[in-house]
């Protein structure tokens, strides 16, 4: 065993001294040998995929077809079915039912009045669970009012109305249908896997020219993001009712679809919740890239006020996406664990009084609001802002810490960034792809080492070598910075409850909150490059590398502990000796969340000016692209796939070696 | 709505004003600087007067062009010869959309930097007072060259070229958009500290914000393309950045469906004094932009409706 764990060292070193030496000569090396192809690739082997990627679609979108109509007839026509229930809620949450066009309009029916959608969200938060979940979301709700954000944010509503429940079906069914054949199984992973990782500005040009220009090709992009945890959770939690269930299902003589729909799914369905409450998170996050491309609502606020410099109101908007999320999210988790309850006797109106008086709210407000206009809309004179508060405290801070950020800035950068960025720019792509080869082949067997060989020679190929190393690099660095700073914070949240609380809420704000709000306080503190780029990825991806060491220290077997103290540890021992290599398995999966989110938000950085695959996709997205975009999106999955296997087989090791 | 409302013109059979022309909603797209806004909200409005149905919406500035190419959105108020450049001649070669002509508003960009820099380098706005005081300009990063911030990279603007060509001491960073810009700019601004950047007018920052464009060496097509041309014999770019209009962009079907409507928009005219002053109203005074139209509108009808074609 010694022996084994002391070669895997040697093997580690080694690998590390040959990459670091081969980085710091590959320049005197290639002027030595006068051989330019150790740093570039050389240019006549490139696969030039781009230009054919373009050419593909355009011939897609033009000309494929099948007999009576065209490939883009297909999704224009399924963009009209999404968009009729899409119209059908904003008119009811924000614009009112009217005939006629413009100003020839007459309206027949108003929306629903502010009061009475805060009445439905608290009867609806009620039924859930109890009157404190309906107090939360009312609260919620009413915040959204007395901010001023209120028609934003019944139209971002709108589309969440669709898209989750689109996610949510579409995600199910694909799911079950994963479970039920295996070849679907295996398709569906690395379709997922893209889907996951691929940037979404990559694809966001073909959609466009596919389903139009507006809220629709919003909302496909949207479901495209959110619904891939879905499916991988309906596929985990079908496998994961008991045998005796499904036996006991066939005793009985069900039918395959009986089993399915009287079995499976309903002992499934506290699990699927969980996907259900991912698909309503990830929508939100889409919020901000869904108002690029026409969605509006509080994204486009967001983007708008930045653009303005009005950091308060892009921090107000921001918030409402938070709150909202809050309050769906609680709402939805109450449904998840909803039990059953004894039916209500009496009359229709007895048997439903939630219903009922929410219903009676709905009507009373429509007709008084034609007469008193304050009870249709929530009238601007009404409404709070705090937007100047958060203008000046960021300029004091600005005027005030600013030298001291600088200087710490400096320090980070010449001892950490840069010395990161000279090594890995250094590595000659030819010993990159080895490099990574052996990594994979080292930690999870030949056909992971493969893998990463053949993705890691796709991006060379590509021409996109330097940009790679890039975005390994402010990843690495950001990955780094958050784990030291997240895996205490999650320690510290394990150990005391309380503290636990308030950090643990105060991660799922940063994750919420879309990143444009704080990108700009960053650029005004950091300046532009890296150093700034770095800050909000770090900021965004702190929360999982909390959230699972919290979780990993928690779920550390009480009894083990017990017998900790038995042997008279001291609470630090246990800590260390205990607690910590038992819960590394967790810590190992937090990593791995972490390293997909921060390349996630690298994409996001580009907007700082980042030289990476990030602003390659973006640059594409800029110039419309579609191939360009593609592929850049294509390596930045390719290095967010070798990193997730790597990781999970580590942990997988560690858990088959600790025995869990 | 929408389907409620076409089977309501169906029965009315359309407004007899509009006999001829679609009474379809003309879809103007509105972007995320108030400029803009603006322009289309004028645009707008004007088209209402004459009796048309408009509808806005909101698209990204590049990535708008999809829709325009398929008819999706028809009308695109504010393409700025200097940034949309490219995008426009790719669109234009596709055939589905079309130039509508300028909007009488010249877009500027240049070097610019805040009043307070004139004392710590004497002999600005000339350009050639950079030679000697670079370092005022920089950073810890930098130093001891000056740092400039430029634009996007998309946005070209050869800054780097330039740098090299007239001898200055300065390293080109890049801001990923402008947003980035104009952030550092307020927070530099802020605490008076020395910077150097990319502006574009007509914008707010020049009204917010005291200061002035650099005085490079004036532009002509040949200095960026020959050599030999200008200060520096061996070297292109060795002068300032061209001034380009901006320009209203439609979907090729526009003129067919809406005809008039679309010679109307090919009217509309508005310099840049009229339209530094409504961003200010709107970004610095806090008025909305609606609001500030309606002023513009109520003061010009004379300017307005000769735009409109019956």
């Amino acid at each position: 065993m010694r022996r084994l764990a002391k070669s895997g060292y040697v093997f580690w070193i080694a690998l590390f001294a040959i990459t670091w030496a081969l980085s710091t000569f590959s320049f005197a090396l290639y002027k030595a040998l006068d051989a330019r192809w150790i740093i570039r690739f050389p240019k006549q082997w490139q696969l030039e995929l781009d230009g054919k990627i373009s050419t593909f679609l355009d011939w897609l979108v033009e000309s494929a077809g099948f007999y009576f109509f065209s490939f883009r007839d297909l999704t224009r026509a399924i963009a009209a079915v999404i968009e009729a229930p899409y119209q059908f809620f904003r008119n009811l949450l924000i614009e009112g039912f009217s005939s006629g066009i413009g100003e020839t309009a007459t309206q027949i029916l108003p929306s629903l009045s502010w009061i009475a959608v805060i009445v439905c969200v608290t009867a609806i938060g009620r039924y859930a669970r109890n009157w404190k979940l309906a107090g939360l979301v009312g609260a919620c709700f009413l915040y959204l009012a007395v901010f001023g954000q209120w028609e934003s944010a019944m139209i971002t509503l709108a589309s969440i109305l669709i898209a989750v429940p689109i996610g949510v079906v579409g995600g199910g069914f694909l799911g079950i249908a994963a479970y039920r054949f295996e070849w679907v199984n295996r398709a569906l992973r690395p379709i997922l896997d893209l889907m996951q990782t691929v940037p979404v500005f990559a694809y966001l040009v073909p959609i466009l020219i596919l389903f139009g220009f507006g809220p629709v090709a919003a909302l496909v992009a949207t479901v495209i993001y959110a619904m891939p945890p879905m499916v991988r959770i309906t596929i985990i939690s079908l496998q994961s009712v008991p045998d005796e269930l499904l036996e006991a299902g066939r005793m009985a003589g069900c039918t395959q679809r009986q089993i399915m729909w009287k079995v499976l799914v309903p002992s499934a369905t506290p699990t699927l919740m969980v996907g259900v409450n991912q698909v309503i998170m990830l929508s939100l996050n889409m919020v901000i890239i869904a108002s690029m491309i026409g969605a509006g609502g509080l994204g486009f606020d967001v983007l708008a006020s930045l653009r303005r410099l009005d950091i308060g109101g892009g921090i107000e908007a921001g918030l409402a996406i938070v709150v909202m999320a809050i309050a769906l999210d609680r709402a939805s988790q109450a449904f998840a664990e909803r039990k059953y309850q004894a039916a209500l006797t009496g009359n229709f109106f007895q048997r439903h009084p939630l219903a009922v008086s929410a219903l009676l709210v709905v009507l009373g407000t429509s007709a008084l609001g034609v007469v008193i206009p304050a009870i249709q809309t929530y009238p601007d004179s009404w409404s709070v802002t705090t937007g100047p508060f958060w203008t000046d405290a960021m300029k004091w801070v600005n005027i005030n810490f600013f030298d001291a950020f600088e200087a710490i800035k400096v320090v980070i950068l010449q001892w950490l960034l840069l010395p990161v960025k000279g090594f890995f720019s250094g590595i000659p792509w030819a010993w990159g792809i080895i490099a990574m080869g052996l990594i994979g082949w080292r930690v999870g067997g030949w056909t992971l080492g493969l893998m990463a060989v053949l993705m890691m020679a796709f991006i060379a190929a590509s021409g996109l070598w330097a940009k790679a190393m890039v975005t390994i690099y402010l990843c690495g660095v950001s990955v780094f910075i958050a784990t030291v700073i997240g895996i205490p914070l999650g320690i510290w949240a394990a150990e005391k409850p309380r503290a636990g609380k308030i950090i643990l809420g105060f991660m799922d704000t940063l994750q919420t909150l879309p990143s444009f709000v704080y990108l700009i306080p960053v650029i005004m503190l950091f300046r532009v490059g890296d150093f700034s780029a770095m800050i909000a990825v770090v900021l965004y991806a702190l929360a999982p590398a909390v959230r699972y060491a919290a979780h990993g220290l928690r779920e550390v077997p009480e009894q083990i502990i017990e017998a900790g103290l038995m042997a008279g540890c001291t609470p630090r021992q246990i800590l260390r000796r205990i607690k910590l290599p038992l819960a590394t398995p967790h810590l190992l999966l937090g990593l791995n969340q972490t390293t997909m989110l921060a390349l996630s938000m690298l994409v996001i950085t580009a907007l700082v000016g980042t030289r990476d695959l990030g602003q390659e996709v973006y640059i594409a997205l800029t110039k419309a692209n579609a191939g360009a975009g593609i592929v850049a999106g294509l390596s930045v999955a390719f290095i967010a796939i070798i990193a997730d296997r790597v990781v999970n087989a580590l942990a997988e090791k560690q858990r088959k070696r600790l025995g869990l | 709505m929408k389907y409620l409302s076409i089977a309501a013109a169906a029965l009315l059979s359309a407004t007899p004003a509009l006999a001829q022309e679609s009474s379809d909603p003309i879809k103007l797209t509105l972007h995320d600087w108030s400029g803009q806004l603006v322009t289309t909200t004028i645009m707008g409005e004007v088209l209402k007067e004459a009796g048309y149905n408009i509808e806005y919406v909101q698209a990204d500035y590049i990535a708008q062009f999809a829709g325009l190419k398929t008819g999706d959105l028809h009308v695109a108020m504010e393409i700025w010869e200097t940034t949309g450049r490219e995008a426009m001649d790719e669109a234009f070669a596709t055939g589905n959309v079309v130039n509508l002509g300028e909007t009488g508003m010249m877009a500027i960009e240049e070097w610019w930097y805040p009043k307070y820099m004139e004392e710590r380098c004497p002999g600005l706005p000339n350009w050639e007072a950079l030679k000697d005081c670079a370092d005022a300009f920089s950073t810890a990063e930098t130093a001891p060259f000056g740092r400039y911030l430029g634009g996007p990279v998309t946005w070209g603007g050869f800054d780097e070229e330039r740098v090299e060509a007239l001898g200055l001491d300065f390293e080109v960073i890049h801001a990923g958009t402008d947003a980035a810009l104009f952030a550092e700019l307020e927070a530099a601004y802020q605490r008076q500290d020395p910077i150097m950047l990319w502006i574009y007018s007509p914008h707010w920052a020049p009204a917010k914000y005291e200061g002035s464009f650099v005085e490079f060496p004036p532009y002509s097509p040949e200095c960026y393309d020959d050599p030999s041309v200008g200060l520096n014999p061996d070297a292109a770019y060795d002068c300032g950045k061209p001034t380009g209009p901006i320009w209203k962009v439609a979907w090729a079907g526009l003129a067919d469906k809406w005809p008039n409507a679309a010679k109307t928009i090919e009217n509309f005219n508005i310099d840049n004094a009229a339209m530094g002053a409504m961003v200010a109203e709107v970004d610095l005074n806090g008025k909305s932009v609606d609001e500030t139209v309606a002023e513009w509108m109520a003061a010009n009808t004379d300017t307005w409706s000769s735009w409109i074609v019956k």
